[in-house]
């Protein structure tokens, strides 16, 4: 069998080549988490052989920033990863913070950490919902994360006016002030976490049906997920301590102490436990933010928005989202649009090795890694 | 499962002296340092595709670098410029004196399509090493060796580039369109780039056409 690159458009079928039967997964597939395809050849139902077909979504999202002012990308950025608005923003604003040389004032470092780690948690627990729907267990584990998440995204709509679309990051700050009585209600929000995180642990650190769908799935070892290029809790998962809050300490990420949770087999069952660890760190940060943010003011007087026109040369920023080292990378000659913007999307790189992780699986397993990747499609076409 | 606190991470050497180690461990090695005027100070290293990946396979392997993760590779697209520089030339001042005088002459300097290449590495926490390869023009050379076979990650963002930018790359194991439909034409991030809905003029009912 010889894969070739221009036998495409492929049949969804074909039994011609000694069994193999071919299939395309997708686009409209409810498990591929949005308009994402597979070609996947199976012999039996083993997987022989797997290649992601990419674009449903694309929209050339870089090339519309390169014709808009530097500004007129910050609401387009929330369109990526659209689970993680905020953290969108602040890697824009920390790439072109890095190209102008603007200044974040403490508060809006403060406000900065606190949103960017509740994006985590809602992240993450709806990141257990749909690897649970993805296994069978449909509906009940989406609805229990989907309860605690709606908490967090309340609190991102009574901030920034939308519950997904946040468009809340400014160059050298933040848009607006924390309304009264925000931060008591964030408050109760964090010190309620813990015990739905309990909750999902028991129920399910220790099922018997997790336990054999996910220990032992999609096993990547440590150095092939640096090669891969894989990033955020899938590279922790096969053991790599590689956290770019800890490594490059953006914003005032070396203020706060928290650990970084690491897996030893590289399998399913450990991307999922990095995650439920990672929330219970975030829970960390978040409790210290909560005590120590100073009042002040949230964006650099001297910063400016409209008519930005940063010097000339170009910087890549990057931050760790919740799905792995969101960057962006732009290039300035001095005009008001950027002469080159690049997103460096941590969904699309973290299927580079996908093929690896499923060959050799079950066609069933296929689904289940898939949905360990945690992507979001938006971000992954662009 | 086990939690453990980071190491701190090590400062990554000045990339002149980076570009002195490449010099003395790879002797053909064209490569050059590219200043960044900006605030970030990003420095990039722009090394000729001939010798690209051995320049990368240094970076990679050698204990001093351990560049073992290729993070970020994206193209970028440089139209031809005209710049005009004044230039002394040889001739007769009013007096009759042989003198330098000086004249405006414009030159037009050949564009050309770049691939970029953030490195890092994950063993001695340092980066990011930008790396920087020009193809020979905008149209007919337009081909560099592929990094995919040093660091798997390029795979699909090279096919981005390819797809985009229309970079080859040589030595890429599956170089294919990856956002774009296989029989699209052109390559639509590049700066001279025309959409076919702009030039289109469509008919309209009162029979002017309407663009």
């Amino acid at each position: 069998m010889n894969p070739s690159a221009t036998d495409w458009p492929k049949r969804s079928a074909d039994l011609s080549d000694d069994g193999i039967l071919e299939i395309s997964m997708g686009p409209q597939h409810p498990s591929t988490h949005g308009v994402f395809r597979m070609n996947v050849k199976l012999d039996g139902e083993t997987v022989v052989w797997l290649k992601p077909v990419f674009g449903y979504l694309h929209r050339n999202h870089e090339q519309l920033a390169e014709k808009m002012s530097y500004f007129g990308s910050m609401p387009y950025t929330d369109r990526l990863d659209y689970f993680s608005s905020l953290s969108n923003n602040w890697a824009y604003a920390l790439s072109v913070e890095k190209l102008t040389g603007i200044e974040v004032p403490e508060r809006a470092e403060y406000l900065r950490v606190l949103l960017a780690e509740l994006t985590r948690l809602q992240n993450h627990s709806a990141f257990l919902g749909f690897l649970l729907g993805d296994m069978g267990a449909w509906g009940s584990v989406l609805m229990y994360a989907f309860r605690e998440r709606d908490l967090i995204l309340d609190l991102f709509e009574s901030l920034t006016g939308s519950r997904m679309m946040c468009n809340y990051m400014r160059f050298g700050g933040c848009r607006c002030d924390l309304p009264a009585g925000w931060l008591a209600q964030a408050r109760k929000v964090v010190d309620d976490y813990p015990a739905f995180l309990d909750e999902m642990e028991q129920l399910l650190v220790g099922n018997e049906i997790l336990v054999a769908r996910t220990q032992g799935v999609g096993v990547l070892s440590g150095a092939d997920a640096i090669n891969g290029g894989l990033t955020g809790p899938m590279l922790r998962a096969s053991g790599v301590d590689y956290d770019i809050r800890k490594v490059d300490r953006y914003g005032i990420y070396d203020r706060f102490d928290f650990q970084v949770p690491l897996g030893a087999h590289g399998d399913t069952y450990d991307r999922l436990m990095v995650r439920l660890l990672e929330m219970r760190e975030s829970l960390k940060i978040l409790d210290a933010v909560l005590r120590e943010i100073p009042e002040g003011p949230i964006l650099d007087p001297k910063s400016k928005s409209r008519g930005l026109r940063p010097p000339v040369g170009e910087a890549y920023a990057r931050l760790e989202a919740p799905k792995g080292e969101l960057g962006f990378y732009l290039i300035s000659d001095k005009s008001p649009e950027p002469y080159r913007y690049r997103v460096r999307p941590p969904s699309l790189i973290n299927l580079t090795l996908l093929e690896d992780m499923c060959l050799g699986s079950k066609i069933a397993d296929v689904m289940v890694i898939l949905g360990s990747v945690d992507i979001v499609l938006g971000e992954v076409d662009r | 499962m086990k939690t453990k606190a980071n190491s701190k991470p090590e400062q990554m050497l000045p990339l002149g002296d980076i570009k002195v180690q490449i010099m003395a461990a790879l002797p053909g090695a064209a490569c050059e340092i590219v200043p960044n005027p900006g605030p970030s100070g990003q420095d990039s290293l722009r090394v000729e595709p001939a010798s690209v990946l051995a320049v990368a396979r240094f970076l990679r392997d050698d204990e001093r670098h351990l560049f073992d993760y290729c993070s970020n590779v994206t193209g970028v697209d440089w139209l031809d410029q005209t710049v005009s520089e004044t230039v002394k030339v040889a001739g007769t001042d009013a007096a009759g004196q042989a003198t330098e005088l000086e004249e405006k002459v414009e030159r037009v300097v050949p564009g050309y399509l770049e691939a970029v290449y953030h490195l890092y590495s994950v063993a001695k926490k340092t980066g990011p090493l930008v790396l920087r390869v020009r193809t020979g023009n905008r149209s007919d050379d337009v081909e560099i060796p592929s990094l995919t076979p040093l660091w798997r990650s390029c795979e699909f963002q090279e096919r981005e580039i390819f797809d985009l930018y229309g970079i080859r790359f040589s030595g890429h194991p599956d170089l294919r369109r990856l956002l774009m439909w296989d029989t699209f034409e052109g390559h639509p991030m590049r700066k001279d780039y025309q959409s076919p809905d702009e030039t289109l003029a469509f008919a309209t009912a009162n029979g002017k056409e309407d663009v």
